[in-house]
């Protein structure tokens, strides 16, 4: 069947040309750049930065180097840490404190409700360097609230970017992000019949129950795209730069700072572009999976 | 009755624990409503005695700072209208027109949108705008930003188009409008809310960012408010909170206001994942 189109090809081509040649020009062009950047010893300066030497697989080679690989600083490094830090802050963190705080807020009064989402939501939509900055202020140990609360509950303050920077970022990107969860949660809920639940309250079931029994199985496909969309997310992400800068001595140094540093302190754009197409390669599995499932999804509902 | 009782018990305990974690989410931003108005802020919590606008005073004459919240207003508005336009006229025509292979496209965009992020394509992006001589331009930021942003944008605006019947265009044509005529005085009016919520999306994710103006601006005078909140340090480097605090406030603004407004309009909620 042909359905009638209100645009004709032609202006439907007119209309799609300024995004194709922004997407173009600054999503896809990169996408082939970097992986043709990373068989080069591009830097910044000097010879090489107007007429790079193609280096074939040497930067990858460097990267993967077994003797160093999991040296402080290196890639090895960078990339246990960021999976621990995926794992903790966004697996762990962010998807079961958003789902916890979802559940609690469908059993608790409107006005309570409120005020839970609001300082959830505000920790998601502030500006990431003021976001950082109030962390900063937090967590100081002469006069951080933090500090502030651990003396007055008689316990030891600590100084804690220097003594634990990675739990801090583990913390602090679960605080941060687990807004998205939550509210994802939350629409997931509403959308279960009320009557389900209330078939289970006359039964005598208790909140527990209830989750596990009714909501969990009911919310399957939200919760496998909440893990790979924070997944993608955590994984690229870049704002404990602003509270740690990677430091101290690499202890924070997820793979976004990393190949910061390799390509904009030390200006190697080959290796930081080898740094890259790792990086894609690992979002390209996760962006399939989640399209996948998004197809199947409105596969379902058509 | 006993369940009553159990049940009564549950629900305070519920309460007791959203309202712990509510101020668990607080904390660390509590700092924040007070120490922009209280003149010797320091790093702890204090109550500010006297209550003081002092602070907003000396960032209001600082013209650096102002500078650079001016600067950000010039790489958002920009990115937005690129955003704005390019993806309504694209998701306009993805949803009605009979261009070949647009069902795939967007997958696609998305696909490569969510592939080459911040932290991969640093290196090409810089090298791409190197290249096209606009390091050091506020053009460069904008128009990143709105290739970055795009496929979203337009992933969301298609969602909401194809929820729009199409009798009312196909009714204004019958009628004698032109395609464009249409488009402009039927569908657009129409499509208004969706466009309002993409563009607030991107404003707020343009402005709130740090790492694209940080790796392609050089010169003081283009810096927006995320990368200058930096030059409240003293040389020492350690920072001067009073100021500080009060240029966040002034910062975090327009994102809260931005905020309300779509909660009010709209209701928060999601827009196929609103935030990248």
């Amino acid at each position: 069947m042909k359905k009638f189109s209100l645009l004709s090809t032609r202006a439907g081509a007119v209309f799609l040309a300024p995004a194709a040649a922004l997407v173009g020009i600054f999503v896809i062009i990169p996408f082939f750049w970097v992986i043709f950047v990373s068989f080069t010893n591009q830097t910044l300066l000097g010879r090489t930065a107007l007429e790079p030497d193609f280096v074939g697989l040497q930067n990858y080679v460097a990267l993967f180097n077994p003797a160093t690989f999991f040296t402080r600083g290196q890639f090895g490094f960078s990339l246990v840490l960021t999976i621990q830090f995926v794992l903790l802050s966004a697996l762990v963190g962010q998807a079961l404190l958003g789902l916890v705080l979802a559940w609690l807020s469908q059993a608790v009064s409107p006005s309570l409700k409120t005020f839970l989402q609001t300082t959830v939501i505000a920790a998601w939509i502030l500006p990431e360097v003021v976001i950082g900055f109030a962390w900063f202020a937090f967590l100081d140990y002469d006069n951080g609230t933090l500090n502030m609360i651990m003396r007055s509950l008689g316990l030891p303050p600590g100084d804690w970017l220097l003594q634990q920077p990675f739990r801090v970022i583990v913390f602090f990107n679960t605080w941060r992000g687990a807004a998205f969860s939550m509210m994802l949660f939350n629409s997931a809920f509403q959308s279960i019949p009320p009557s389900y639940f209330q078939a289970a309250d006359v039964a005598g079931a208790s909140s527990w129950q209830k989750l596990r029994d009714i909501a969990l199985p009911l919310i399957r496909g939200h919760i496998v795209t909440d893990l790979i969309l924070i997944t993608m997310w955590t994984f690229n992400v870049f704002t404990p730069f602003l509270l740690t800068n990677g430091g101290p001595s690499y202890r924070t140094e997820i793979l976004s700072i990393y190949t910061y540093r390799i390509a904009f302190k030390d200006f190697e754009f080959g290796k930081g572009a080898a740094v890259g197409v790792v990086i894609m390669l690992i979002n390209l599995v996760f962006a399939l999976a989640y399209l996948r499932i998004a197809r199947i999804k409105t596969a379902e509902a058509e | 009755m006993q369940i009553s009782r159990a049940v009564y018990v549950q629900r305070l305990g519920f309460s007791a624990v959203a309202a712990l974690l509510g101020a668990i989410f607080a904390l660390p931003l509590v700092w924040f409503a007070f120490a922009p108005f209280n003149a010797r802020a320091e790093l702890g919590l204090a109550i500010p005695k006297p209550f003081t606008l002092a602070n907003f005073a000396t960032v209001f004459q600082n013209s650096f700072a102002m500078q650079a919240l001016f600067n950000s207003l010039v790489q958002a508005l920009g990115g937005v209208v690129f955003v704005g336009t390019a993806a309504t006229l694209a998701a306009y025509a993805l949803s009605r027109s009979s261009v070949p292979g647009k069902g795939a496209v967007t997958y696609i965009l998305l696909l490569f949108s969510s592939v080459v992020s911040g932290s991969a394509a640093m290196v090409p992006i810089f090298l791409i705008i190197s290249a096209a001589g606009l390091i050091d331009t506020h053009l460069a930021v904008i128009l990143v930003f709105a290739g970055g942003l795009l496929p979203t944008a337009m992933f969301i605006l298609r969602d909401f188009i194809d929820a729009i019947p199409r009798s009312y265009e196909e009714s204004a044509m019958v009628a004698g409008a032109s395609p464009l005529q249409a488009f402009f005085d039927v569908a657009l009016p129409v499509i208004r809310p969706g466009i309002v919520v993409v563009v607030v999306w991107a404003f707020v994710n343009i402005w709130g960012s740090f790492l694209i103006p940080f790796i392609l601006l050089r010169s003081d005078n283009l810096m927006p408010a995320s990368v200058a909140i930096y030059s409240f340090y003293s040389e020492a480097g350690t920072p001067i909170v009073t100021l500080l605090a009060a240029y966040s406030l002034l910062y975090s603004l327009p994102v809260i206001v931005l905020y309300l407004f779509v909660n009010w309009k709209f209701g928060f909620r999601f827009f196929g994942g609103i935030k990248s």
